[in-house]
């Protein structure tokens, strides 16, 4: 057993964890924060995507002890953040989602979209997504909600036909 | 699925991690662990000991010397993407970064462990042949330099000793005027190349090299074809580059159906490569 202490959702955890344990499956079954979710279990997927340091990473290939001493956002952890408050806006106007399941990485990606990239085109914000898998929307409607998401954001008025359901 | 049992360490000085690796025969190094980490989940690899060197600062090295750069084994795609790093050809590290998996993959994933995880699809192997590329291997018994072309014995296995550890990479800086040709082929962004087509000439210091490497396609360099370029941007006679590339071809893979898929891919990616230097 390893010794383990990090800040999840700005609250510092102290545990002892097996080290082979992920830090997706840490904070499901040890922190009881199940909004990550876990789907292929190899990276390729990008649901179990949340913040570490601020950076979007996979939780499912990064080991909870390698996570030793870091700040992890889930989804659960945006209380009051109003970036992401916009964003979630933006994805229920949207139809963003429709199951849910890759919803929490979807933000987790959108939320570094909107904020690393505030000149994202719509051809920018698809290669930024193609980490994340969506089974259900066909992803027009994620595009819309970031690239609309990104206008108020960053405080430019929305672009003629930028609601427009193409690709 | 979930790993095997392993024990972790992660040493505090890279002294330390070399004399672990040194006295665990089963040890893996794991930096990033964006390859290793699934080859740990679906059980293709069972280390008994994972040894993190992610948080070394001796492998953090960013440095510009007079002629190269130096460039720890620890920095991460995403700071290549970002231009975090000295440049040795404008703006090529930040484009070829920016084709590697995703930006979550990228800010955990290090160029010393795609260089040591010698994937044949990886960017890094392939670039860093192209740029003639040294890399530096420490063990407690002391340390040498590797020409990035000899690193890969083949697909995902290098020449590296068991207790060797990738500190570094030291790249040339290209002069005034040189070119590049990038060609990355694959079924959607980010996913591992089919081809990936790489050519740099240089004309200040006369060094021109070609590199494919792919899917199924470990790195390899295409000497007819870097002549050829090199023939045709020094104005010296009409170089027929479709045939060298297809000599080059041939020779790599000991066949000429220029009916397969992946004939094809290989021959296109190169082709564009250095189209893109001969314009």
């Amino acid at each position: 057993m390893r010794r383990l202490h990090m800040t999840v959702n700005g609250e510092p955890v102290r545990a002892e964890i097996e080290a082979r344990t992920s830090l997706a499956d840490f904070l499901r079954d040890s922190r009881l924060l199940t909004g990550t979710h876990i789907g292929c279990e190899h990276g390729v997927c990008g649901a179990c995507t949340l913040l570490m340091d601020g950076e979007p990473v996979r939780s499912c290939i990064t080991l909870a002890a390698a996570a030793d001493g870091r700040e992890i956002r889930t989804i659960e952890g945006y209380e009051g953040d109003v970036v992401m408050d916009v964003i979630r806006q933006c994805f229920s106007e949207c139809h963003a989602l429709q199951c849910g399941f890759c919803t929490p990485g979807m933000l987790a990606t959108a939320y570094d979209i909107v904020t690393r990239l505030p000149h994202a085109d719509r051809s920018r914000i698809r290669v930024e997504l193609s980490g994340n898998l969506c089974r259900c929307t066909g992803y027009l409607g994620i595009i819309n909600a970031i690239e609309i998401a990104l206008r108020r954001v960053h405080g430019r008025p929305a672009a003629a036909g930028a609601t427009r359901s193409v690709a | 699925m979930k790993p095997t049992s392993f024990e972790y360490e992660r040493p505090d000085s890279l002294d330390a991690a070399m004399r672990l690796l040194g006295d665990n025969p089963g040890a893996k190094l794991i930096a990033g662990g964006q390859s290793l980490g699934p080859m740990l989940n679906l059980r293709l690899a069972t280390p008994s000991l994972l040894i993190d060197i992610s948080r070394l600062e001796e492998l953090r090295e960013r440095a510009a010397h007079d002629g190269y750069v130096v460039l720890g084994a620890g920095v991460r795609h995403a700071e290549f993407e970002d231009g975090r790093v000295p440049a040795v050809l404008n703006g090529f590290f930040e484009r070829a970064a920016r084709q590697i998996a995703y930006r979550a993959v990228r800010n955990r994933g290090t160029i010393g462990g795609s260089l040591a995880h010698a994937d044949p699809a990886a960017d890094w192997p392939a670039i860093m042949i192209a740029l003639a590329a040294e890399v530096e291997a420490r063990s407690v018994r002391g340390s040498r330099r590797i020409p990035a072309a000899d690193l890969p014995n083949q697909a995902l296995e290098t020449c590296l000793e068991v207790d060797e550890i990738i500190t570094s990479v030291r790249v040339a800086r290209c002069g005034e005027g040189a070119r590049v040709g990038y060609y990355r082929l694959s079924a959607q962004p980010g996913d591992f190349a089919e081809a990936l087509a790489v050519i740099v000439h240089d004309p200040q210091r006369g060094y021109t090299q070609a590199v494919l490497s792919g899917a199924r396609q470990p790195p390899q360099r295409l000497g007819q074809t870097a002549r050829a370029v090199a023939a045709h941007c020094s104005g010296n006679g009409k170089a027929d580059l479709p045939a060298a590339v297809e000599a080059d071809l041939t020779a790599i893979s000991g066949t000429h159906d220029l009916t397969s898929y992946e004939w094809k891919v290989r021959r296109a990616s190169v082709l564009r490569a250095a189209q893109e230097v001969c314009v």
